[in-house]
């Protein structure tokens, strides 16, 4: 039985246009909304395959304001059994704050006698993109760390993780505890089945205050990149701009042959 | 003193890492090279003429397969070695790795994707954050400053003066912990087909937008019709749709065409900064806003499952004609 605890952040929704709050610091994600990003997806789906295969328990923890319940309900009804809520204010948080409060909830869940074997977190996340919550949390922990796979499985106390390295398909097999951070692509997240979504509405939250107070990001401010002056030339719409592109092709001389 | 990790492939220094080179000269310092593992008469070449000082070789049995906490070692030693207060790394998944250890290591912050730095003491950067959409002004205080430069935000230049690049071998202190997460096997490569991609004079491009792995059937023919090679956006490979070699991107190959003709990809600022270079753009695209369109040259609105059977059949008519 592995234990699995799987790290996800509430993140605004930036598939539509971004808008920053007025101070800067934060993107504002009440226009466009919040999700989960897909590479915390895949490790939500990783953490159930690797519990359901051998009866242990998955927890989603997040550490994030009231709302991001939401990423925790929505991770529940996908196959993870509990979850950890710390409260706080992410935006104030730097990358090393994250992984010290990571790191405190599974010292303290380990005190109560719930091990977290298994580590999962994203590589990156869609809002910060730090690059390094996983890894700061494997040095607090002193736990070994495999960064950006996205195949994990568990046997006989050892994780086998695999991914895509600059020289070929590369493997990693590590003994538990360890820490793993998940890029999306490995496997396909499931969607709730409605039975999914009424167990995950019952389960019980735990709520935590953070264990110590934050020593900050060191963002000084966010900034919107200025838009790119267009000129852009609409050939048409649908199928019935085929003749004018093929006219472009033309004139371009890249049709000669 | 900067020191670069640089990255080495068989063809000798990455490209991203000769940006990073080009960048971490405009610090004003002297630059630093370290390598782990590999080297090659032709890096060393290459470095030198990028200006580097002095290149930190780790080589050993600690290095033969990768595990990233080794590398955070060597790097580590080659701090030491040169006294460098500032650590760059390209933006690759390797260099964002082993920084996170060092900087980890060190107890200092890292910053990632950089496209800038500003001032001293301490240095502001610009990085990316949100995919790009937004930026970050960060400032980094404590010493060494750690960062990975962004994909392709900086033209590779070599140095005006080469650097000496004296190769002087690191002692590195690798521990038994350092080891546990290594590679243990890797798989033989997908062969590198990029290299056409990158000198091809017509791109087709595919994004999400092609729906699925059989959603390439008109997109190939289009590449075939115009002599052209195909390059896709991440998602499209992240997806198995395609193999990565194909992908155009800050972490994929730059394409610099006469043409490039995006189909369903949106232009997120990654993408961009592959095939910003092309000389004209003809987007095809839903979405009427979506940056690429904005971006291009030419655009169709228009699914694409529509509008590239139409020009395909259009090139077939005015060619038997
Ligand atoms: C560190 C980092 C590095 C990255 N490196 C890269 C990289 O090297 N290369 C890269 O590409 N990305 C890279 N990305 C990812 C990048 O941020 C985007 O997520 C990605 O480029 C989006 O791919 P897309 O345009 O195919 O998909 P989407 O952003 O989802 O866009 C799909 C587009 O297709 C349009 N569309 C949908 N259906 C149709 C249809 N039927 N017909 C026509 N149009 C349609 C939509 O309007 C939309 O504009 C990187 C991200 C990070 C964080
Ligand atoms: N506030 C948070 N709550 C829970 N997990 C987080 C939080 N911030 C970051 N993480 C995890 O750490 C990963 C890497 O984040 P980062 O280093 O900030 O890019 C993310 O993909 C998440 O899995």
């Amino acid at each position: 039985m592995t234990n699995v605890l799987v790290c996800v952040k509430r993140v605004p929704d930036s598939t539509s246009e971004v808008v920053l709050t007025d101070d800067g610091q934060a993107v504002d994600g009440r226009y466009a909304g919040f999700t989960t990003s897909a590479h915390e997806e895949c490790a939500v789906e990783l953490a159930a395959q690797v519990t359901g295969a051998d009866g242990g328990e998955a927890t989603v923890l997040t550490l994030g304001d009231d709302d991001a319940v939401e990423q925790l309900r929505s991770s529940l009804a996908v196959g993870c059994h509990a979850a950890t809520h710390v409260v706080a204010e992410a935006h104030r948080f730097g990358p090393a704050d994250v992984a010290r409060e990571i790191a405190a909830v599974v010292r303290e869940h380990e005190a109560a006698g719930r091990s977290h074997d298994l580590i999962l977190l994203g590589n990156d996340a869609a809002d910060s993109g730090d690059f390094q919550v996983g890894i700061r949390l494997a040095y607090e922990l002193g736990r070994p760390v495999v960064n950006g796979v996205n195949q994990v499985s568990v046997a006989d106390g050892v994780v086998t993780a695999q991914g895509a390295g600059p020289e070929g398909h590369e493997t990693y097999r590590v003994p538990l505890p360890a820490v793993v951070t998940v890029l999306e692509g490995g496997v396909e997240p499931r969607y709730p089945s409605v039975q999914g979504r009424m167990k995950a509405k019952k389960v019980a939250i735990e709520q935590r205050t953070p264990a110590t107070e934050p020593a900050g990001p060191d963002r000084v401010r966010l900034l919107l990149p200025p838009p790119a002056p267009s000129d852009v030339q609409i050939l048409g719409k649908g199928a019935d701009a085929a003749p004018a592109v093929v006219d472009v092709l033309e004139k371009l001389g890249v049709l000669s042959r | 003193m900067t020191l670069v990790l640089v990255e080495i492939d068989a063809g000798g220094v990455i490209e991203v890492s000769r940006e990073t080179l080009t960048f971490a000269r405009s610090l004003g310092d002297l630059v630093d090279a370290v390598v782990v593992g590999d080297l090659g008469d032709a890096a060393r070449d290459q470095l030198a003429s990028y200006g580097v000082r002095t290149v930190h070789h780790a080589t050993g049995e600690a290095f033969d397969a990768y595990a990233g906490a080794a590398w955070a070692a060597a790097v580590q030693a080659g701090l030491r070695a040169s006294g460098a207060t500032h650590l760059l790394a390209a933006g690759t998944p390797r260099g964002m790795e082993v920084l996170a250890h060092v900087a980890a290591r060190e107890d200092v912050p890292m910053a990632a994707n950089v496209l800038s730095a500003e001032g001293s003491d301490p240095i502001v950067v610009t990085r990316q954050v949100v995919g790009g959409a937004a930026l970050e002004e960060m400032r980094l205080a404590q010493s060494p400053t750690v960062l990975t430069v962004a994909g392709h935000a900086v033209e590779p230049r070599p140095a005006d003066a080469p650097g000496a690049a004296d190769v002087v071998d690191l002692a590195v202190d690798v521990s038994e912990a350092d080891l546990v997460a290594r590679v243990v096997s890797t798989e033989e490569p997908e062969p590198d087909l990029s290299g056409g991609l990158r000198s091809a004079r017509v791109v087709v491009g595919a994004g999400r937008g092609a729906g699925s792995a059989d959603g390439f059937g008109e997109l190939l023919e289009l590449t075939e019709l115009l002599d052209a090679s195909l390059g896709v956006s991440r998602v499209v490979t992240s997806l198995g749709w395609r193999p990565h070699h194909e992908q155009v991107g800050q972490t994929g190959s730059r394409i610099s065409p006469d043409l490039y003709i995006p189909c369903g990809i949106s232009g997120a600022i990654q993408h961009w900064a592959g095939c910003s270079s092309a000389k004209n753009i003809l987007a095809i695209n839903t979405d009427p806003d979506a940056p690429m369109v904005t971006k291009a040259t030419y655009a169709v609105i228009g699914d694409l499952h529509e509008v590239v059977p139409a020009i395909n059949a259009e090139i077939r008519r005015r060619r038997a004609g």
